[in-house]
């Protein structure tokens, strides 16, 4: 250890991955729970994290009690991994644990997400990693933490299919279009976080294992591979995901999940991938949407 | 004198993290014993991997319960105390995690905290140490397994385990959510069998 020069900072070490190693025994503890248990919210003792709360502070901690020196680290936020969240939770790991980073799904052994799941299909030995603002499916439909608990304990979920039916008795149709409630292993009905329900049957007997954090509410669960997961719904109007009319406008994909951006103050918009990567990769490939800039071979013959 | 403490691990930080994620695989894939390679020469009757097990994941806030032949060697709970600075129990049923050398020895699994419906986490884990996994190409004997974690259903064996260990397995699946978690340990592997898997015989 070199002496700290004069008039400089000191030099920060930080444990590997933040966490002190009992923290993260505490965490990898509820986590075993969390998978022998599918879908059942394990209570833990979440930290402060150099972080407010809402920036993903449970994924966070899941992330680095899981973390080893050789994973590769991917982070995105609403799919893309150029956003602030995503960047600055990368740059922490980079920063603390020193690990391997990557923007490419598929190289990536450990994927922590805000709100979207990635359209390519994950493998039987990547672990992705949720950030959950609030755990509980029953929440806002019955507020006492004290009645949730007994609710799933006796599986009582005709709370849940109430604001189903009342959505279809309101709209026509079931409303609900992010964070739809599923059942995990017929057992316990789950919040899947804010991701769109577009996303919902990727959970569904995935190759990966999915493990989800949630900082404020001091909750983790998960969701072993290849589980069942099956969103709520009636016979006569089933679970139906988003479409979309046009594929992207940048690399033409169809059946995935589409960002409007608006161009100008006239209603001009198009609609693009919310996969980063996964739109990078398409247009590195050639593929082309109808508001691709013109191919170079065009330019040059143009010129 | 009194022998020399036998050492931890070498690399507290990345000893840990390499057999908590062996751990976290097995459970996720029950039957799959993953390698759990960690360089421990703890005090016999204690394995290594055990023994590494026990240091990846139990401290001062979780109480450990050791069978006959672990609690009979003065070194075995020194060596715990020491490294893992968990406290030891008398009662199986105080416990959250579960040594055990002798699985044919083995108490019911109802002498362990099975958690409750409102909680059923809070349940022991046991950690049972055994001479080895029957390969994986073996057609008869073993178990099938079933449940979450597994693409259709799984042919998994090791020795030794209690001759009544089937019957034992479906009580603990028909209480599900509660029930306790078994993580099998040795010849350089763990298996994870959660209470959510069913066993049915081979």
């Amino acid at each position: 250890m070199s002496a700290p020069q004069v008039g400089s900072m000191p030099d920060i070490s930080y444990n590997f991955a933040y966490l002190d190693e009992q923290t993260k025994r505490m965490i990898r503890r509820a986590i075993l729970k969390a998978i022998a248990i599918p879908g059942y919210q394990v209570p833990f003792a979440a930290r402060e994290m150099p972080m407010p709360y809402g920036w993903g502070t449970g994924g966070v901690q899941v992330t680095a009690a899981v973390l080893g020196p050789d994973d590769v680290l991917k982070v995105i936020d609403q799919g893309a991994d150029d956003t602030t969240n995503a960047v600055a939770i990368r740059g922490f790991f980079e920063k603390t644990a020193k690990v391997a980073t990557t923007t490419s799904t598929t190289e990536a052994s450990i994927i922590q997400t805000r709100h979207r799941i990635p359209e390519t299909r994950l493998r039987d030995d990547q672990i992705l990693v949720y950030q959950v603002p609030i755990p509980e499916p029953l929440r806002f439909l019955e507020p006492r933490e004290t009645e949730t608990r007994q609710l799933h304990a006796l599986s009582e979920y005709g709370l849940m299919h109430v604001k189903l039916y009342e959505d279809i008795a309101r709209h026509g149709h079931i409303a609900t279009t992010y964070a739809y409630p599923v059942e995990v292993a017929g057992r316990y009905v789950m919040d899947p976080s804010p991701i769109p329900k577009f996303d919902n049957p990727k959970m569904d007997d995935c190759p990966a294992l999915q493990l989800f954090g949630a900082g404020r509410e001091k909750r983790i669960y998960a969701i072993p591979p290849h589980t069942t997961v099956r969103s709520l719904d009636f016979e006569d109007h089933p679970f139906r995901v988003q479409r979309f009319a046009r594929p992207c406008a940048l690399c033409g994909a169809t059946g995935v999940y589409l960002d409007e951006v608006l161009l100008d103050d006239r209603g001009g918009r198009m609609f693009v991938c919310s996969d980063t990567d996964y739109c990078t990769t398409r247009q590195e490939e050639g593929h082309r949407g109808e508001m691709s800039p013109p191919a170079r071979d065009a330019q040059e013959d143009a010129a | 004198m009194p022998a020399a403490l036998a050492l931890g691990f070498r690399d507290p930080v990345f000893d840990a993290q390499a057999s908590f994620r062996a751990a976290m695989w097995a459970l996720a894939r029950p039957g799959t014993p993953c390698p759990l390679d960690v360089a421990l020469a703890p005090p016999a009757p204690l394995a290594p991997e055990a023994a590494a097990l026990v240091l990846a994941l139990c401290d001062y806030e979780t109480p450990l319960w050791l069978d006959a032949p672990l609690s009979a060697v003065p070194e075995v709970a020194a060596f715990l105390r020491f490294h893992a600075g968990a406290p030891l129990v008398g009662e199986p049923g105080e416990a959250r995690f579960a040594l055990i050398a002798d699985p044919r020895a083995m108490p019911g699994f109802e002498a362990f905290a099975q958690g409750t419906p409102e909680f059923p986490d809070a349940s022991a884990t046991l950690i049972v140490q055994i001479e080895g996994f029957t390969d994986e190409h073996f057609t008869d004997g073993g178990f099938m397994l079933e449940g979450p974690g597994i693409e259709g259903s799984v042919r998994f064996g090791a020795a030794p385990l209690p001759a009544d260990f089937v019957a034992r397995m479906a009580a603990n699946r028909a209480l599900f959510p509660r029930g306790v978690d078994l993580l099998l340990a040795g010849a350089g592997h763990v298996a994870g069998l959660p209470r959510s898997v069913t066993v049915g015989e081979g």
